[in-house]
């Protein structure tokens, strides 16, 4: 940890996270923290558990914890409903971003960010100020006004889902954000603007935990920490130069690492 | 009887009474009532009265214009195929009329609007007809308080080449039974809609029906919300009787509590019926485990040439839906009303009628709060 992020509070910590899905143990003891002004990476094989763990940070009731704790900002995070920790700050960019058909993204943006509002005790946003702060932030995304009036990731393209994803985060500004995935399936030029929509929103008061498998990602989102998830559990953190090793390497070395650790 | 029933007009209803009296009210062995029981309806009892109406008074257009009723009352609507119909055909004592003379654009919508009393039966009788190239939008309504028995027709006559969008709101007491026909006759070229909104009445039948012609298009859309203890059965038949025609259909339901639901829709493709182009869909969304619906397509195609789809779902509210508005900060009900009118809403949005699609966003999220509040539902 470096000196600044010493005295303050972490964003997030994980101790000892365990969690299971379809009556399978899935997180098999996770330990993470995240300090303020941070970015971490999350790498790791197919099915080593990364999306279970964004998952269960965002408050999906798909998968049990079984044991362990998880912190937001000090507070114990796992009694909150997911609605509770968006309000508090905690956005997902979800790896599959959701279609939902007859709600319409506007109506949609404008009820998340009301809800985050009335949180903080603040009056709904007024309709010519979230006028102007949407076409701000759609700039920001390179996309198309027109995509407010369709229904929410209705009929999108993969790379267009992606974009609505970093494009919320970046109306909602949320103090942890957790991508999931968000580069998979772009090229470059989207992850260019994903990427810059990303470091737009990084601060020395917020926090961000990319999950990527691929290092391409993080010559734009430049990561402090590396972390490495096998079979449900951190075998291996690092600096930067950890993403590299292991694009050169692959997980194999990594697979051998986490059956030793079982 | 009314006074100034013509003698023809007169004789179709003693035809109507008798048809009653002999057949008596349907049972659950007849398989248009497979999923109904009125048993409760003809054990009720009660006594009729003529029905309070805001609209044109049929009686009084009767004794002014015998000759243009005459020519239509009772004419589509079938006494023999109903028992509901033939009971209202013989006792029926007012209801509406509206005539559109031809080439008229009547451009404000036109209202029906009833209200029934506890402890009555009432027959309402209501007659549309539309003239030749005019175009006319009508909206029936249909409420009360306590325990009652509305049992309704409507025969709509759609003229050549006219433009007709009707909008039928059942939002009968909780307690009440409501049976209704609607029957249209579309002339040559003729565009008719139907949206029939059931959002009230512990017992509701309705039966929509269309007969096509040659050049027409007909549009039967329908939502229905039923929570506690509800029962709603909607029926409807598309008769394509010429060639030429095209027809949509699209039923949406929600059902909460220990509701039923039911949906039958039946399409008929005469044999000389070629180039008929006909879609139906019914869509259904449960939301409680002791929520019921019973679908069902009957089609009936003699013509070779045609192109008729059809296809019913049932479904429950998206939970990978529900969690990502819910990881976007909005609270869970408000997701689930979200959702729950997001499935609605194609329903509401093809009406053409701006203040009704308004009024019914209102009522649905309040039918909507109300399900949640009362217990047995899960909404
Ligand atoms: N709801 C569920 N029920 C049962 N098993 C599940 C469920 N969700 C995930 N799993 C299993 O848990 C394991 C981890 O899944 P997870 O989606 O977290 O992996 P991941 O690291 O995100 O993989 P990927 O890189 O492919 O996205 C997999 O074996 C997966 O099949
Ligand atoms: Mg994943």
């Amino acid at each position: 940890m470096n000196k600044t992020s010493m005295s303050k509070t972490a964003i997030l910590e994980i101790k000892d996270l365990h969690a299971t899905a379809g009556g399978k143990e899935i997180l098999r003891g996770i330990n993470l923290t995240v300090y303020p002004g941070e970015v971490h990476a999350i790498m790791g094989p197919n099915g080593s558990g990364k999306s279970t763990l964004a998952q269960v940070i965002a408050g999906r009731d798909l998968y049990g914890v079984t044991s362990g704790e998880v912190l937001y900002e000090g507070d114990d995070l796992l009694t909150l409903a997911p609605e509770e920790r968006a309000q508090r700050g905690i956005f997902l960019a979800f790896q599959y971003p959701v279609e939902i058909p007859g709600v319409s993204n506007l109506y949609f943006l404008k009820a998340a960010l009301n809800a985050i509002r009335k949180r903080k005790g603040e009056p709904e946003v007024d309709a010519m100020d979230f006028l102007s702060l949407v076409r701000r932030k759609m700039a920001l995304m390179e996309m198309e006004e027109s995509l407010l009036n369709r229904a929410v990731n209705a009929g999108f393209s993969g790379g267009e889902k992606k974009r609505n994803e970093i494009f919320q985060m970046a109306v909602l500004e949320p103090r942890l954000a957790v991508l999931d995935e968000t580069d998979s399936g772009l090229d470059i030029d989207a992850l260019k603007i994903v990427s810059n929509g990303v470091n737009t929103l990084r601060g020395p008061d917020r926090a961000i935990v990319v999950v990527t498998h691929y290092q391409r990602l993080l010559n734009h989102i430049v990561p402090d920490y590396v972390h490495v998830l096998a079979q449900g559990r951190i075998v291996k953190s690092g600096g930067k130069s950890l993403a590299l090793e292991l694009e050169e390497s692959g997980y194999a070395g990594i697979e051998e690492l986490a059956e030793a650790v079982r | 009887m009314m006074a100034a029933a013509t003698s023809e007009l007169q004789e179709i209803r003693r035809r109507a009474a008798e048809s009653f009296e002999t057949r008596g009210y349907p049972t659950k062995r007849d398989e248009e009532w497979k999923y109904t029981s009125v048993s409760a309806i003809a054990k009720a009892q009660f006594p009729a009265e003529a029905p309070s109406l805001t609209g044109n008074s049929l009686r009084t257009a009767l004794e002014q214009h015998p000759g243009l009723i005459e020519e239509h009352l009772g004419r589509y609507a079938s006494s023999e195929e109903n028992a509901f119909v033939a009971l209202n055909t013989a006792h029926f004592e007012d209801g509406a009329f509206l005539h559109v003379p031809r080439n008229t654009v009547v451009e404000e919508p036109v209202w029906i609007d009833y209200t029934a009393v506890p402890d009555r039966t009432t027959h309402p009788r209501n007659l549309i007809v539309v003239g030749a190239n005019s175009q006319v939008r009508i909206v029936e309504r249909y409420r009360g308080s306590g325990r009652y028995f509305t049992n309704a027709v409507t025969e709509i006559v759609a003229g050549e080449n006219s433009v007709v969008e009707h909008v039928k709101l059942e939002e009968e007491s909780a307690q009440s039974f409501h049976v209704a026909t609607i029957q249209v006759h579309q002339a040559r070229n003729s565009n008719f809609k139907s949206h029939n909104i059931s959002f009230g009445g512990l017992l509701v039948r309705n039966d929509v029906n269309a007969v096509l012609s040659t050049g027409c298009e007909g549009t039967l859309n329908g939502l229905y919300l039923a929570t506690g203890k509800q029962h709603i059965d909607n029926h409807t038949a598309l008769d394509h009787a010429a060639p030429h025609a095209a027809s949509h259909e699209l039923y949406k339901g929600i059902l909460d509590g220990i509701s039923t639901g039911v949906f039958n829709g039946k399409i008929y493709v005469r044999k000389d019926a070629q180039k008929t182009d006909a879609k139906q869909t019914n869509k259904n969304l449960v939301l409680s485990p002791g929520a019921t619906i019973n679908t069902k397509p009957e089609l009936q195609i003699l013509a070779d040439d045609v192109r008729c789809t059809h296809g019913a779902t049932v479904g429950q509210l998206d939970e990978e839906a529900l969690f990502y508005l819910r990881a976007r900060g909005i609270g869970e009900i408000e997701a689930r009303d979200v959702l729950i009118y997001a499935f609605a809403r194609d329903v509401i949005e093809r009406i053409g009628i701006p203040e009704i699609r308004e009024y019914l966003e209102k009522a649905l999220f309040e039918r909507l709060v109300f399900s949640r509040q009362s217990s047995g539902g899960a909404l």
